[in-house]
């Protein structure tokens, strides 16, 4: 006797591992419509985006780097690695999180409004995490602060019971360590 | 303009390229990077917005254009055109409803794996997000049905543009491309860029065979001990070499072979080890084969949904081989052990050399296999493709095969629609050649098998041609009768008609407690009439007696015709796979249905 089968006809039903959140970047043709073609793929197919930044990167080459930032379960991030690489104008496509020797930074500009003592403590914490006040009112703040996503995670916690008003985040951005490149 | 003017430009000598680079209008830069690369036909429709390219298309007589009815149909007639000759079709349409109309024909093409580059007009330049006459974005709107697409920006870049374009469309995984060219870049002058000196994109990945993982699937080849070749479309894309390579493999390893709907003919289906399509009207023993290998070895074929049934019963205890030019198909829908990526027929060829090397070091126990292909013949023998004869009137399976028999021998191409008819031509229509055989399997698009036939037919002109149709299907392009009529395109549409849009019904009656919701067609035309209408010719068959009689007239007539073949209106195809189920628990003919075969999560699937 085999043990009784998953009742359930939908495709998804392999063992696939628990979801992880990754970052890829896309250095693509700089070309019109190919972010179109990047986010219109990832919308079809149902995948996540969690972040996504893009900007011209070697205008010589034509070149520009997207970076996105996905959660799936293995099986899944594979499909969209390779349905990535399909696309015509996308020459190749890393996948950040694997590489031990990946450098991580965002930045984000964040308004906090207050008086007192929170206004202070604000001010301090902010100096704990490097974060820079680009633009002050007696009564606001806006922070800016670069890093990986966590420290400004952590950080956007801390304002919140400070008066944290608005955030803007540019997405997550990422290059190799070292002589090496992609 | 007079007939004889027109006739005396027409005889003008066409401009040739000459060796001091001229400048040309884009109109004349795209029809010579047409000719370039070969074309020798293209199925299209005037508008407004390619007339320029339709003028230059008048002053030269090296590409024969074919006026389609609908632009949907000169889609799918370049995909006829494509499938049967291994080239890629092109498609001309106008900007805006032109291009909108095409979609579902690029779609299939997409889905389908077909070489097709279509040219679609766009307004001029300035217009352009006016939301113009005849506007629309053409080049958002087919981005997810197409392989690529292109605005072209300039007539500087026509060519180049051009030249790519076909080289994405035939390369990798082949498939549609569209090029948008704006009206007043079909006027602007500029030189042409030759297909050698044209910019090549590095997309095409075409990866080396890999020697060491073919000895190791030659390894569990040779160990196997119920192993199943399952091939798909991707034989056939892949050239005349992979069909010639899989039948060498065949019989090098006396392997059984099995196919998908897209795949038929790469395999002869009158070998011995051909055990016929496979999937939810597949054949009892392609799918139990499936079910109980222990080796599978994918050629070509996508693990559609169609084909696996339900995925955690799917081949629970084989090893796995995909071959596959697409990296994303492989692991995409069931989880393989070896993946291969490359051109099908480098891989079998390679697969073939090293068996055959292996042969010269040590004997294939070719015992190995012998209780294997016995309990095949066993499933064989159920001849699950049987049906019940009737006296007085034509089962639709009994007319395919008489066509069938009263067709072999001769140089036939066959094209179908999709509903029940297809499903019955795929089983009891059988094809030795690849090429022969084109239907709409991924996309299922109603309509498109008239047009194709078309397609087919402008490639080979002294051919057979026959669409297997349906009634209702046949219906939704209708129209091109009167493209081959004009063309003098001599088709012949073989409508098993049984009043109902077959398939729908079927479903209603497995899964819909037999309520058979809008799936009859009240008021069916008189397609005997018809066609005398359009200036073809209309034959109608009701009675198992004539019906031999009725066949051969259609086939010796040389002119378009409708055969109205009048079938028993309740029949279903069987075997079946009902959704949700896996591949052993098919249902079959004569089975009772009592409209409670689907359990309710199968019926959420289609």
């Amino acid at each position: 006797m085999t043990e009784p089968l998953s009742q359930s006809v939908y495709p998804v039903t392999r063992e696939e591992g628990a979801e992880t959140e990754v970052i890829l970047a896309a250095i693509v043709d700089n070309e019109p419509g190919v972010l179109a073609r990047v986010v219109g793929l990832i919308s079809a197919r149902g995948y996540n985006i969690e972040s996504l930044t893009v900007a011209e990167t070697d205008v010589e080459k034509h070149a520009s780097r997207i970076t996105i930032v996905t959660r799936g379960t293995p099986a899944k991030i594979d499909q969209i690695k390779l349905q990535l690489g399909r696309l015509v104008p996308v020459r190749r496509v890393i996948d950040v999180t694997n590489e031990a020797d990946a450098l991580e930074r965002e930045l984000a500009l964040i308004k906090v409004v207050g008086a007192g003592e929170e206004r202070i403590e604000s001010m301090r914490l902010a100096e704990i995490f490097r974060a820079r006040p680009i633009d002050t009112t007696h009564s606001s703040f806006v922070f800016e602060i670069t890093g990986a996503r966590d420290k400004i995670n952590a950080f956007i916690d801390l304002m919140r019971p400070l008066g944290l008003k608005e955030i803007s985040r540019t997405g997550v951005l990422s290059i190799r360590r070292g002589v090496e490149s992609d | 303009m007079s007939a004889q003017t027109a006739e005396q430009l027409k005889q003008a000598p066409p401009p040739r390229a000459q060796a001091r680079p001229v400048l040309k209008s884009g109109a004349d830069l795209l029809l010579d990077a047409l000719e370039e690369q070969g074309v020798e036909v293209i199925f299209g429709y005037p508008g407004g917005a390619v007339l320029p390219i339709y003028d230059a298309l008048f002053r030269r007589d090296t590409i024969r254009h074919v006026l389609v009815r609908h632009e949907q149909g000169a889609v799918h007639a370049a995909e006829g055109y494509a499938r049967s000759t291994g080239k890629a079709g092109v498609v001309l349409v106008t900007s805006g409803p032109g291009a909108t109309n095409a979609v579902t024909g690029l779609a299939d093409a997409l889905l389908d794996s077909i070489p097709i580059v279509c040219i679609t007009g766009q307004v001029a330049r300035p217009l352009i997000g006016t939301d113009a006459f005849q506007e629309c974005d053409t080049v958002g709107i087919t981005r997810s049905c197409t392989k690529y697409n292109y605005l072209v920006p300039s007539a500087h870049k026509l060519a180049t543009i051009v030249h790519e374009a076909f080289h994405i469309a035939r390369n990798g995984r082949p498939g549609p491309v569209v090029v948008d060219i704006p009206k007043d870049v079909q006027f602007e002058e500029a030189l042409y860029t030759a297909r050698a000196d044209a910019q090549k994109r590095n997309c095409i990945v075409k990866p080396p065979v890999n020697s060491f993982q073919i000895e190791q699937i030659v390894d569990l080849m040779r160990h196997a001990h119920r192993p199943v070749i399952y091939t798909g479309g991707g034989v056939i894309n892949s050239g005349r070499a992979a069909s010639e390579a899989l039948r060498a493999l065949a019989r090098e390893t006396g392997f059984p072979v099995t196919s998908t709907l897209m795949g038929l003919g790469a395999f002869p289906a009158s070998d011995p080890q051909w055990l016929g399509m496979l999937g939810m009207h597949g054949s009892f023993e392609a799918n139990s084969a499936m079910h109980d290998c222990d080796l599978m070895i994918a050629v070509g074929a996508r693990f559609d949904d169609r084909v696996t049934g339900r995925l955690d019963a799917f081949s629970p205890g084989s090893k796995k081989v995909h071959i596959d030019i697409d990296p994303s198909s492989i692991n995409k829908n069931v989880r393989v052990d070896f993946g291969v990526v490359g051109d099908c027929a480098e891989v079998l060829d390679a697969l073939v050399e090293e068996w055959r090397r292996r042969n010269a070091q040590e004997d294939y126990e070719f015992a190995r296999t012998r209780s294997w292909r016995s309990r095949i013949n066993e499933w064989r023998a159920k001849k699950s493709f049987g049906y019940e004869r009737a006296q007085n009137a034509i089962k639709p399976q009994y007319a395919i095969e008489r066509l069938f028999a009263l067709t072999r021998g001769r140089d036939v191409y066959v094209t179908t629609e999709v509903g029940q008819h297809q499903m019955w031509a795929a089983q009891h229509f059988h094809f030795d050649q690849p090429n022969r055989w084109m239907t709409s399997g991924g996309l299922g698009t109603m309509g498109y098998g008239l047009p194709a036939a078309i397609g087919v037919q402008a490639a080979h002109p002294d051919a057979l041609v026959i669409d297997i149709a349906g009634d209702a299907s046949v219906q939704m392009t209708m129209q091109e009768m009167s493209t081959a009529v004009q063309h003098e395109l001599p088709v012949k549409i073989f409508i098993l008609n049984n009043a109902y849009l077959g398939m729908v019904r079927q479903w209603q009656e497995l899964l819909h407690g037999g309520r058979y919701s809008h799936s009859y067609s009240a008021s069916l035309p008189d397609f005997v009439k018809l066609a005398e209408a359009y200036g073809g010719v209309g034959i109608r068959a009701e009675t198992p007696d004539e019906l031999d009689a009725k066949i051969m007239e259609m086939i010796e007539v040389r002119r378009p015709v409708l055969f109205d073949c009048v079938v028993t209106q309740e029949e279903n195809v069987f075997p079946m796979i009902p959704s949700g189920a896996a591949h052993n628990e098919m249902l079959f003919g004569g089975h009772h249905v009592t409209g409670d075969e689907v359990s309710d999560e199968g019926k959420a699937l289609v």
